[in-house]
């Protein structure tokens, strides 16, 4: 499924200053029973974000109508656990386009920017800046600038460069993904497995 | 140029090289269940793509089934949906496929194995983080997101960047009652769950050298809980004597040629690695954790730590005992249990119910015990009977249940009650994992045993030790 290109995105953010967060907050496994890719986004952080009646908890941050925007601020070890692409998906279909962290966990990076969210990894420090920034003023902009490579602060201008591999990005600037290629080049693995002994 | 069993492995199944990008990387092996691959299924179809070889992939039913009663039709009509979406397209693209109530069916990390699929040397991927399980033959194995599970089927192949590499070295000898399950929650323990994270690691060391496959097995499942990609063990003779003659290993000449292959699996004297970390076996204590992650666990004759004690913030450490209902200083032997859960792929093969029926044999489950066994598959239930062991758990006021992945996630119809406190020996404590508003303790086969005769979280050495003088 191809995703929409990536180039600079302008945003306010919604925080959520909690370390590990894991894929089972993301979305609890009994909302993986989908065989389509659709509503993911309802249960994104389902059982913080609601009661065991389904009434939303008015301290969870989805729930506080301050907070809204395409970026999601979260703890460090983003994305930790299970591989589920579902995670990713309710992300996505949430509406964010980004999250930044000061670290991520490996599967879960994979999978956002195999559907078109961009992991963004900050310094702790200017995680904390970010978090501070939004505390003070939640309509505070944040620029995350996929070309430059650079996420900026905008109401107080600091700003962190931000890696990311040459191919990802061109993919993610041009709403490419990895079946694209892997199917272009189909007959050189085709050749390959010849050589495969089991 | 020297290079370690990981580089062995993972430089032979490179198709291509990006500069500044990931590898192209080919799969040996590739495994499926009813959760995560229906969307790719549905990719391949509105791509035109189709499954590029299909006798490399194995599917098999295992998230969603009922461990009771799995004669009679799926009670949830989402998870009997899913369990047909499986079935439907296993059967269109010509993909084997052992559903539920098949003899095979099971655990896919448990069948994998049984079946001889996993093999030293192989690549392997499944839509599922506790693929790591299979590195302990030696092969590289991991998991995977559903968009690369659409590539699997489609071209055999991913793209990956290659990890950086760790040796985790454990040396000395284990001490009275400590499993390798103990082994894993500690080393999670010392690196934390995101210490491993951007790595694949290489066990090393006398412990990992005189474990049994299963126990190997349990150690490379648990690699994902530190934050790493995977975890493999170089293959010795015992990897050679447990997939010999298995059904799908290689036989005759084929099997001489993998041998040979084999037999260089191994990390170069001096092969280098970017981090290399050395622990001694003797300091493992029977392990067990507090919190709501794999990395919040000690000693079980400890005390919950206090936050002040701790090295960086303590905000979500607070919400995690918050959220356990335990306090800073807590002791966990002699806390009230009410659940039990044998079984998982981390610890649901035969040798985690031998352990099992070692300590409840003679005994009674207490009262206040909700215990669930579940075989890892159906190859496990059938030792289980053979060997006698399911005479003993009986007796001790156990039933076991049918094969599949039970209370580990919630997916199913066993999930424990909120609020409930469970000794799992399952992989993750997260926040609801076995259900919503479920407070789980992972430990190991031992730990459980002795929890379920005595109603509270119990040092299995304490019973072993009686058992020992009577």
């Amino acid at each position: 499924m191809a995703y929409d290109k990536f180039n600079i995105l302008t945003s306010t953010a919604v925080p959520l200053p909690i370390e590990n967060v894991d894929t089972d907050q993301i979305i609890p496994a009994r909302f993986l029973k989908a065989t389509e890719r659709k509503g993911f986004g309802d249960n994104l952080f389902r059982d913080w974000r609601y009661n065991n009646d389904d009434t939303p908890k008015e301290d969870f941050v989805l729930n506080n109508p301050s907070y809204s925007g395409k970026i999601l601020v979260g703890g460090k070890n983003f994305g930790s656990g299970s591989s589920r692409e579902h995670a990713a998906w309710a992300v996505y279909d949430y509406g964010f386009r980004c999250v930044i962290s000061s670290f991520f966990a490996d599967i879960f990076r994979g999978n956002c920017l195999n559907i078109g969210v961009l992991p963004v990894q900050v310094s702790p420090e200017f995680l904390e800046k970010i978090f501070k920034a939004i505390e003070t003023n939640p309509n505070t902009e944040i620029e995350v600038n996929l070309p430059e490579q650079i996420v900026t602060i905008k109401a107080i201008g600091a700003s962190e460069p931000f890696e990311i591999n040459t191919y990802k990005k061109e993919n993610m600037l041009n709403g490419y993904d990895d079946i694209d290629y892997l199917t272009k080049m189909k007959s050189d693995i085709q050749e390959f497995a010849t050589t495969r002994p089991f | 140029m020297s290079k370690t069993l990981f580089d062995k492995v993972w430089d032979s199944h490179v198709v291509r090289t990006i500069e500044n990008g990931p590898d192209v990387f080919f799969i040996d092996r590739h495994f499926i269940h009813e959760v995560t691959s229906p969307v790719a299924f549905l990719g391949l179809k509105s791509r035109n793509n189709t499954v590029l070889y299909p006798e490399r992939t194995f599917a098999t039913a295992d998230h969603n089934t009922p461990t009771l009663n799995q004669h009679l039709p799926v009670e949830d009509p989402l998870s009997a949906n899913q369990l047909k979406a499986l079935e439907q397209n296993a059967a269109e693209w010509g993909i084997s496929h052992w559903g539920l109530g098949h003899q095979k069916n099971g655990i896919v990390h448990v069948v994998g194995p049984e079946n001889g699929i996993t093999l030293p040397g192989a690549t392997i991927v499944c839509g599922d983080s506790h693929t790591s399980t299979h590195g302990a033959f030696g092969a590289i194995a991991f998991g995977i997101g559903t968009s690369e599970v659409e590539m699997v089927l489609s071209t055999q192949c991913i793209m990956q960047p290659k990890p950086k590499k760790m040796r985790i070295n454990v040396n000395g000898e284990l001490g009275f009652g400590v499993t390798p399950k103990d082994v894993a929650l500690y080393i999670i323990s010392q690196l934390t769950t995101s210490g491993a994270t951007g790595y694949f690691v290489e066990y090393a060391g006398e412990v990992f050298r005189n474990m049994t496959m299963e126990g190997r097995m349990t150690v490379c499942n648990l690699s994902i809980e530190m934050g790493a990609r995977g975890g493999m063990i170089a293959p010795d003779e015992k990897t050679f004597e447990y997939i010999k003659g298995r059904p799908l290993t290689p036989k005759g000449e084929a099997w001489d040629t993998a041998m040979e292959y084999w037999k260089t699996l191994q990390t170069d004297e001096d092969a280098v690695f970017d981090k290399e970390l050395t622990f001694d076996g003797a300091h493992i204590e029977p392990m067990i954790t507090y919190g709501t992650n794999p990395g919040m666990g000690m000693g079980i004759s400890n005390h919950i730590p206090k936050a002040e004690e701790l090295q960086g913030g303590t905000t979500t450490y607070k919400k995690s005992l918050n959220y356990m209902n335990f306090l800073e200083g807590d002791a966990m032997i002699g806390k009230p249990v009410d659940y039990v859960f044998l079984g998982s792929c981390t610890n649901g093969r035969i040798e985690d119910f031998r352990a099992f029926a070692s300590i409840v044999k003679g005994k009674k489950k207490a009262e206040n015990i909700t215990a669930w066994l579940v075989p890892g598959s159906h190859e496990v239930e059938g030792l289980i009977k053979q060997e006698g062991l399911l005479d003993i758990i009986t007796q001790a006021g156990f039933t076991l249940r049918e094969p599949g992945c039970s209370a580990c996630l919630a997916m199913n119809a066993d999930k424990i009650p909120a609020g409930k406190l469970a000794v799992s020996t399952s992989n993750r404590n997260f926040e609801g994992r076995q259900g919503p508003g479920s407070r789980t303790l992972l430990a190991s086969p031992l730990v459980a045993a002795a929890t379920a005769v005595t109603g509270v979280v119990t040092d299995p050495r304490t019973l072993l030790k009686e058992e020992a003088l009577t």
